[in-house]
């Protein structure tokens, strides 16, 4: 017996959308934000490398000096070196964002294949996942992780869950609309398992609404996570994030009005071109905005 | 077979196409090829060719229709009473239309807006381009719902589209194109998607319009009985080029050109086959006592319940073809989905091969699924589109424990056996024709080894030519591995060229069953006898460029 060859197909619709030659005709716009986020997950990733201080370590000599050779943004209240906390803090704030999305889709993908496909599942579901969108986003995150604790972990998973009903909703719709295709009848004559079903006729259907669902995610993750810093609800403040950077800078706003506005320079860039991108994506992957062809 | 006979030769042309060429903006590639076209006053002209054939460009060209950036008049006129449509100004353009011409399109129901009454949709036709007061436009928009003959205009004209049927929501379209007695009425397709009762009352309907009105029509169609009912000038377009046009009569009786012999050969006779000898004793199929009740929904207003298959009987032995023959809404696909158990059924009982299998959970199901197959009717959904055809062929025998590399050898074979090169194992279905895709549907369901193959309306989407094609792999398949066909179809005549039995179904009852013979040459039920009467050219042997002798 040879081994089904069933999992190749996700891989390949991948592959497939990202080889769609006539499709790739983007506008200046995308390239730039592109680069931009490139920049920024290049700088945050490598943050260690190139940071010039320990992100924590305090002087009380320096306390708020503005720019110099040594501080090239200068420092916060504690004497430590914005610059590089900054980008010691981006680490955290793409981890949770990246993280967020991909955990949000894959679980969000799950569910809404199993309320599209069996009509038994649909109302329990969708009802449960109602409930969770009646309850505004932000209270649910900060229950969440006072109910956990504050860490990377728990702060992920707080911005996780009110974001999986909206995938639900996303692919349970794609499911609903898929499922009526003649040839998930005709494989359902040819005697196909349900899970075979799922995976093999509906799931890629979903992938490309996901792909750009998953971006939005991740951009309003990343803020997410911000708020819950700057208000004290979210990563413990010995960790730098954007939002408690923002968050200790606040007190010295007219002080030293860049201890809220590099990391927020940051934020902003970085929510605004990865929106920029998924709207691109959007636009390539959805048949109804392309372009007419004859 | 009446054909229209008058004579248009002192007639003035309305519409005049002179060497008219389009292309596509991004690398002149030829749509059409120096085209022409006189259409005269009250005259109708039918244009007709397969798929891709460049009518429907025609018509969009003649509109100023052509989408923006992709297609572009190259070369040639379009005169209408003199003055050149090409090159006018976006203004004139607009201004011209609906008032000199206007066009009806297949499907009404997209053609008008869902959530605005039907009544102020025409009415907006006039107050836009006429400038009279509102209560002279709802009188003339009464007044011309009463002339496409609706019924209680006063209610229709306050109803919205979904709560009018099909045909009347065609005469909603034909009452706004006509609202403004243009000169040129261009019709695409305008019947294909009605039963063909309905298509009888539109099809004299726009006649008795036309009459009325002196309007010339521009009739585009791929349905040659249409077109012997109802045209004075034939048009036969192939590949972007006018191979032949003449009078209906003379087109249809002494065809000039190679391919319109071959257009014409491919309509099915509404002359059944000679029966088959009835050999095979044992019965593939049987259905006995078939139900399906659909429940009213809603928690403040109950619909009501359908009861979309009342008790179906019927039996196919091996080797043999069943249809079922109804309108939209009789049923049939009911009891085909029933059987395939894509549904469920109320009561009854499904027998296949000795096995009960109305009364089976899914799972006890499976087993019993690959004796019964089915075909669909749209090629272009029918196949995943993201799975190479040789993945799709494998699913099923890879399903009931056939190894991969035996199935896919086991795939080539069938290809060969449905006229496809080998190596079309793996391409995917976009790079196939429609008739090329339906290959492939059959094949799949052949490659499960069924007793039963049921057919949903499979040929319904194909051109003539193709839908010949197909049913002959059919009937070869058939001979070869003698399966029980299932055939389901709204169009007599393929009924007529495929089918040993025929059943016909009325709102989910069977009317009438019986050998296809009788039921056509001596249909004994009323519904069955309208059926055939509508019929468009049933009175010519098409095939054949002649009268059909009387059976």
């Amino acid at each position: 017996m040879a081994a089904a060859p069933q999992p190749m197909s996700a891989m390949q619709t991948v592959l497939g959308i990202f080889s769609l030659p006539r499709n790739l005709r983007v506008g200046i716009g995308p390239m730039i934000a592109a680069g931009v986020l490139f920049a920024i997950v290049l700088v945050t990733a490598c943050a260690y490398l190139i940071v010039p201080h320990d992100p924590l370590a305090m002087n009380a000599l320096q306390r708020l000096k503005g720019p110099s050779a040594e501080h090239w943004i200068g420092t916060d209240a504690y004497g430590r070196d914005l610059f590089s906390r900054v980008l010691v803090g981006g680490q955290v704030s793409l981890l949770i964002g990246i993280g967020a999305a991909i955990i949000s889709v894959f679980i969000g993908l799950l569910i809404g294949l199993v309320a599209g496909f069996f009509r038994w599942a649909d109302a329990i579901i969708m009802r449960i996942m109602d409930s969770l969108m009646a309850i505004p986003a932000i209270l649910l995150a900060i229950a969440l992780v006072a109910l956990n604790g504050p860490s990377i972990w728990s702060v992920i998973f707080a911005i996780t869950i009110p974001e999986i009903p909206r995938v639900v909703r996303l692919v349970r719709a794609v499911v609903l609309s898929a499922r009526e295709e003649p040839y998930v009848e005709a494989a359902i004559a040819v005697g196909s398992s349900m899970p075979k079903i799922l995976w093999g006729h509906l799931m890629p259907n979903t992938l490309a609404p996901l792909i750009v669902q998953g971006t939005y995610i991740c951009a309003s993750a990343i803020l997410t996570e911000a708020i819950l810093s700057f208000l004290g609800a979210g990563v413990s403040t010995e960790i730098p994030t954007w939002g408690n950077i923002m968050a200790e800078g606040r007190n010295y706003f007219q002080l030293m009005p860049s201890l809220i506005f590099w990391p927020g320079l940051m934020l902003s860039l970085c929510i605004l071109s990865i929106n920029l991108l998924g709207d691109t994506a959007r636009d390539m992957l959805d048949p109804r905005l392309k372009k007419r062809e004859v | 077979m009446l054909f229209k006979k008058r004579s248009f030769d002192d007639a003035p042309a309305i519409l005049e196409i002179r060497d008219l060429s389009v292309g596509l903006a991004s690398n002149g590639l030829e749509v059409l090829d120096k085209v022409s076209i006189r259409i005269r006053k009250g005259e109708t002209v039918c244009l007709v060719g397969e798929s891709g054939s460049g009518k429907s460009v025609t018509s969009l060209a003649i509109m100023g229709l052509l989408p923006k950036g992709a297609l572009e008049v190259t070369n040639g006129s379009i005169e209408l009473q003199g003055k050149n449509l090409i090159g006018l100004s976006p203004q004139g353009i607009r201004a011209m239309r609906a008032r000199s011409i206007s066009m009806i399109f297949q499907e009404p129901m997209t053609a008008l807006n869902p959530v605005m009454r039907v009544g102020d949709q025409i009415a907006e036709v006039l107050n836009t381009h006429t400038k009279i007061s509102s209560r002279e436009a709802r009188q003339r928009v009464l007044d011309i719902m009463e002339q496409v003959q609706l019924p209680n205009v006063e209610r229709i004209y306050r109803s919205y589209p979904h709560q009018l049927s099909g045909g009347q929501r065609q005469r909603i379209m034909i009452a706004m194109a006509l609202v403004l007695e243009p000169q040129l009425l261009i019709a695409d397709e305008p019947t294909t998607a009605l039963d063909v009762t309905t298509q009888k009352q539109i099809l004299s309907l726009i006649a008795k319009l036309q009459e009325d009105h002196g309007t010339a029509v521009l009739f585009i169609t791929h349905d040659m009985g249409v077109v012997a009912e109802i045209a004075d000038t034939v048009y036969v377009m192939k590949e972007g080029q006018v191979v032949e046009n003449a009078p209906v009569e003379r087109l249809l009786r002494e065809p000039k050109e190679e391919y319109t012999r071959r257009l014409l050969r491919a309509v099915p006779s509404l002359v059944p086959r000679p029966p088959r000898p009835m050999d095979a004793t044992k019965d593939a199929l049987s259905v006995s006592g078939l139900d399906k009740l659909y429940h009213g929904t809603g928690i403040f207003t109950r619909t009501p319940s359908v009861h979309a298959a009342q008790d179906v009987n019927f039996v196919i032995p091996r080797g043999r073809t069943l249809g079922i023959v109804g309108e939209s809404g009789s049923g049939k696909s009911t009891v085909a989905r029933c059987i395939m158990r894509l549904i469920d059924p109320t009561a009854g009982e499904i027998r296949i091969a000795d096995t009960e299998i109305a009364g089976l959970s899914r799972g006890e199901l499976r087993p019993h699924r690959k004796h019964i197959q089915i075909v669909f009717q749209d090629p272009f959904r029918s196949l995943n589109p993201r799975w190479t055809v040789g993945k799709s062929l494998t699913e099923g025998p890879i399903n009931y424990g056939m190894p991969h590399k035996e199935a896919l050898a086991h795939a080539a074979e069938l290809l060969e056996l449905v006229g496809l090169p080998k190596d079309a194992l793996g391409r995917y279905p976009h790079q196939f024709s429609g008739g090329q895709r339906q290959r492939i549907a059959i094949a799949r369901a052949v490659a499960m080894r069924p007793d039963v193959l049921v057919a949903d309306e499979a040929v319904s989407a194909l051109d003539v030519s193709v839908q010949a094609q197909v049913l002959q792999l059919l009937d070869e398949l058939q001979q070869k591995l003698g399966i029980a066909i299932l055939f389901i179809t709204h169009d007599l005549r393929v009924a007529a060229q495929i089918c040993d039995d025929v059943v016909v179904m009325q709102r989910g009852r069977v009317v009438e069953h019986d050998t296809a013979a009788n039921v056509l040459s001596q249909p004994r039920d009323d519904y069955t006898r309208s059926l055939i009467e509508a019929a468009p050219g049933r009175a010519w042997d098409f095939a054949n460029f002649r009268e059909l002798e009387a059976v």
